[in-house]
């Protein structure tokens, strides 16, 4: 087990720097192929190129090299990383704001809409998954078939839409007329983020952010379970007399569950970008919604600093996820 | 000894000798298999996979059950421990007597108590049959948890124990390992200390040794036989490989498209084989005289089991063939010498050729 | 990939296929021809599911491919004087925010749709499934190099990076944004073809062909890849869909095409707040898009459940 943490651990240095890498050329060639966005700040006036060099300068966009087509700057590239890593800078905004700060108000609220999209979709899903697959070619399993399909195939920011204008308005509506508790109508079904009810109003478009996830879980359950009804070791602790909930709930479950949990932690990055989508939708001021507004005005500088932050924490929870895998599957302790 | 108890008392013990099974009788064989059916019904048909199959177990004794792939042997070794894949298979005809009493009647939570207390199974791979998520000692410990109610301490004690009996060395160690660490004849071993955990009176072996190369096979064939000698156990012993059975068994029986096609004593069926399809397995077998010669094959494949022909069922590929074998019904078993059947019409010739 | 697009993946559960030599059938019955893909093809053909999708996909193709059969109206037509008008003989799905005729609008917003999702398939299915074929086949430090990159790349997830690229370059049309689905989603496909190629590499008839003195581009092409290839179209199908969802997002973000331009996402996002008093506007491109992307769903599985040989 030793062995492969530290071989899981030196295999991730390399791929944090090759993502960052990536991420700054991809920004980097973007600048140089159209127009380095601190000329946005300036609206029509042409300023000179002076006053450009020097705003640019301070925002960090300064660099000759993003004159250069093709140039992978990677002078940028060190001071960024000097940047992240030991001062824990991400950047400005174009007023000169730090994006850490930007960040540190937006935070709470993205992880309290992701953390109920993973409650919502790990509990739900799996149950329902579970659910389907024992009853096999029953209604439950129709049921979650189909409706996992349609979830899916609906863009989610349609689906957002929909949901908060029937549940948040419209239902809502009805609701707020009638005698129910003020959290439950004007907070669980409210049409947006509220601040009055930071859990409350967080609900819906959480479970919204994790209902394609959910879907995708649901379907990975039933399959993984249904695979390892049919294995041969199922066969065998039938054959030792065991009963139909031991063989299923724990031999075959245990094993099932494997591809599961690995998947939700995979899914972490998809819902980072859903939430870009739901919090746009809800109006939470959330990163996703700060990110979306950042990219609307122009401000490159939010938009690669936020990101850049997204990404190595989506990377950390996939190194943790692989330590993971390992404790679950005793199989690749020992590779 | 039984004569000196009261009649009542003596039943009480037959029950509780035999898993609280009622109706056990101790007099019956342990395991009489009489014309039992088996179906798979596919999107392509029903496949009939077990036509009529019928023998019997005495204690003790090792009957070998030989056949292609598809014969339904596999089959019929589920369908006795009641762990086929109902859908899409279905037992549909003839009973399985355990000291009498119809196993496919009983409601299942008394048939998963004869499951691995009176019979029990193993199989061909021990990689995929045992679970790859839990130690060897959990899966051990686990019958006598869930069977004796034995505490988690006790149960892996036991393990140990089990380990120990199937000569698998520092067992106190492995017991904590997980399948996937054991070499493939040790693995087989921890299957074999699986199923005689609860000291069963029959063990079906499908294809123990198949997977393992050939010397394990002789340590994992002589390390079965050893263990059955000490229990009185009964052994069904599956397989295709006539080479492991001759030694191994006390009587033969060759199975084809789902029915038993010829019963004997070891060294009859090799001596005097009386159906066809023995005796071309026989003289499929490559010996070191016939060197030079081609091989012998039986012709053709075997049926379709959607479709098996009219008749006898091997009568496509039989070069004794007759007018008659094309015709329904399919041959009876016909008495061919002292506990020696075979189902072929012409089994006289047969017998008769060298 | 985005959220949309992981959850296709799993969705797809894509198969590693093993084998798929032509076998003999009993000489009893009928010879068929029983390779993988002619039975696949058979048991499509059969399917009720399938062939209501692949329909679907047909009417959408030819909006896309032959506008004038489905209107004669000109989309670009537009007079404000006639907004949001609703439906009418003259136009059969009212007119949008600035007075266009709504259904010439969708049909040839099927158009730049399908462009973007087809040409994004097409570069994601030959990057990637050139170099995860490179990875499998070649093993060794080609395979370590471009695994690394693999991992890299998955590493930023879908959305993100697509805001992110289109932020900085500004500029938007077919072209960047095919551009930037096919640089960020190749992985996907290069995963999977990796992943197939090194399943079918120790197949008993690859080492057969091998042995006879095959060369590797050989070995590739007619021995591998008939084989390895399979989840790869299964997820490749299914991808269409998701580049058609995926182009809509982009919009709606404010970072893909923007009008003028005529898609479906555009038409969805211009219309979104006149949700409550117009719901036609909104669910009919909604609706369109839904289908598109439903029936290259259920097409993908359905190619799966076909070409899995377990499953038969």
């Amino acid at each position: 087990m030793g062995r492969y943490v530290i071989r899981r651990l030196l295999q991730f240095v390399p791929t944090v720097l090759g993502t960052m890498f990536l991420l700054h050329y991809l920004t980097s060639v973007g600048i140089q192929f159209s127009a380095n966005p601190v000329r946005a700040l300036f609206g029509e006036r042409a300023p000179s190129e002076q006053l450009l060099q020097n705003v640019a300068e301070r925002v960090g966009l300064g660099d000759p090299c993003l004159e250069r087509k093709g140039d992978p700057c990677l002078g940028l590239f060190a001071d960024r990383l000097e940047g992240i890593f030991l001062h824990f800078d991400f950047g400005v905004n174009l007023r000169m704001r730090p994006v850490t700060e930007l960040m540190a108000d937006a935070l709470p609220y993205t992880l309290r809409l992701v953390l109920i999209a993973i409650v919502f979709e790990g509990v739900v899903g799996i149950i329902a998954g579970v659910l389907a697959a024992l009853r096999n070619g029953g209604f439950v399993d129709y049921l979650v078939k189909t409706s996992t399909v349609a979830v899916i195939a609906v863009p989610s920011f349609v689906l957002g839409f929909v949901i908060r204008e029937f549940v948040g308005v419209r239902f809502g509506n009805v609701l707020r007329g009638s005698g129910l508790p003020d959290w439950v109508a004007t907070g669980l079904f409210s049409p947006g983020f509220k601040p009055d009810y930071p859990w409350a109003t967080l609900v819906i478009p959480g479970m919204v952010l994790g209902a394609v996830s959910l879907a995708a879980t649901a379907r990975l359950t039933r399959t993984s379970l249904l695979e390892n009804i049919r294995s041969d070791y199922v066969r065998t602790a039938k054959a030792k007399g065991l009963g139909q909930k031991r063989v299923i709930g724990v031999h075959a479950l245990r094993n099932s569950l494997i591809p599961v949990v690995t998947f939700l932690g995979v899914d972490l990055g998809n819902l980072m970008g859903g939430a870009v989508i739901t919090e746009t939708i809800f109006n939470v001021p959330g990163l996703g919604r700060l990110v979306v507004g950042a990219a609307r005005s122009g401000e490159a500088t939010v938009v690669i600093g936020v990101v850049t932050f997204l990404v190595l924490v989506y990377m950390l929870a996939s190194l943790l996820v692989d330590l993971l895998y390992a404790v679950l599957d005793p199989r690749i302790r020992y590779e | 000894m039984a004569t000196e108890l009261s009649a009542s008392a003596a039943t009480e013990m037959t029950v509780e000798a035999f898993g609280g099974v009622p109706g056990a009788d101790a007099s019956a064989p342990p395991l009489e298999v009489a014309d039992l059916q088996v179906e798979f019904r596919t999107r392509a048909g029903v496949a009939h996979a077990v036509n009529g199959v019928s023998f019997h177990l005495d204690a003790g004794e090792t009957l070998a059950i030989l056949g292609e792939s598809g014969c339904g042997k596999s089959v019929t070794a589920q369908a006795i421990m009641g762990i086929l894949d109902s859908p899409p298979g279905f037992v549909t005809g003839g009973e399985v007597r355990y000291r009498g009493v119809d196993l496919l009647k009983l409601p299942e939570n008394k048939r998963r108590e004869v499951r691995a207390n009176q019979i029990a199974m193993i199989f061909q791979d021990a990689l995929s049959a045992l679970n790859p998520v839990f130690t060897v000692g959990f899966q051990l410990a686990e019958l006598f948890r869930v069977h004796r109610g034995t505490s988690r301490r006790d149960g892996l004690q036991r393990a140990v124990e089990l380990l120990d009996m199937v000569r698998i060395p520092a067992a106190a160690q492995r017991v904590r390992d997980y399948p996937h660490q054991f070499s493939g004849g040790m693995r087989q071993r921890v299957m074999i200390a699986m199923a005689l955990a609860l000291d069963p009176e029959v063990l079906i072996a499908d294809e123990p040794t198949t997977a393992l190369d050939v010397t394990v096979q002789a340590q994992i064939m002589s390390l079965l036989a050893e263990l059955q000698r000490e229990r009185n156990m009964s052994m069904i012993l599956i397989t295709h490989d006539m080479g492991v059975v001759a030694d191994v068994a006390d009587r033969i029986a060759v199975m084809y498209a789902g029915r038993v096609v010829e019963e004997a004593l070891v060294h009859d069926i090799y001596a005097r084989p009386s159906h066809p399809y023995t005796k071309a397995l026989l003289e499929s077998v490559p010996r070191l005289d016939q060197k030079g010669n081609q091989l012998s094959v039986i012709k053709g494949l075997p049926p379709n089991l959607t479709a098996i022909p009219p008749g006898c069922p091997f009568h496509p590929r039989c070069r004794y063939v007759q007018d008659n074998c094309r015709q329904p019904p399919v041959p009876p078993r016909y008495d061919v010498a002292h506990r020696h059947i075979s189902a072929c019409h012409y089994w006289p010739e047969v017998r008769g050729d060298e | 990939m985005s959220d949309i697009g992981a959850a296709r993946a799993e969705v797809s559960q894509v198969p590693t296929t093993t084998g798929g030599m032509p076998e003999a059938e009993a000489p009893e019955q009928r010879e068929r021809s029983a390779s993988l893909w002619a039975d696949a093809r058979r048991q499509l053909m059969r399917s009720p599911v399938f062939l209501i999708a692949s329909g679907y996909i047909l009417i959408v193709i030819s909006m896309a491919l032959l506008p004038f059969l489905w209107t004669r109206k000109d989309p670009r037509a537009c007079d404000v004087v006639f907004a949001r008008q609703g439906p009418s003989a003259e136009h059969w799905f009212g007119t949008s925010i600035v007075g266009c005729d709504y259904y010439a609008h969708a049909i040839y917003g099927a158009r730049t749709s399908l462009i973007i999702a087809v040409c994004a398939t097409a570069g994601v299915t030959l990057l990637g499934g050139v170099l995860g074929m490179v990875a499998g086949f070649y093993g060794g430090w080609v395979d370590t190099i471009i695994s690394r990159v693999i991992d890299i790349f998955l590493a930023l997830p879908f959305l993100l990076g697509a805001i992110v690229f289109l932020t900085v370059i500004k500029i938007r049309n077919v072209l960047t944004v095919t551009i930037v689905i096919v640089v960020l989603a190749w992985p996907v496909i290069a995963r999977i073809m990796r992943g197939s190629v090194l399943a079918s590499k120790h197949l008993d008839y690859v080492q057969a062909a091998k042995a006879l003195g095959a060369t590797n581009t050989r070995l590739m092409f007619k021995h591998i890849m008939p084989n390895a290839v399979a989840p790869v179209v299964v997820y490749a199908t299914i991808l269409l869909g998701t580049f058609v969802a995926a182009e809509a997002t982009l919009t709606f973000l404010g970072v893909g095409l923007q009008a003028p331009a005529v898609t479906w996402g555009v038409m969805i996002t211009q219309h979104e707040a006149l949700f409550l008093q117009h719901p036609g506007l909104l669910l009919f491109p909604a609706g369109l898009l839904f289908g598109t992307v439903l029936s290259f769903i259920l097409m993908g599985d359905a190619l799966r459940d076909a070409l899995d040989p377990r499953l038969r």
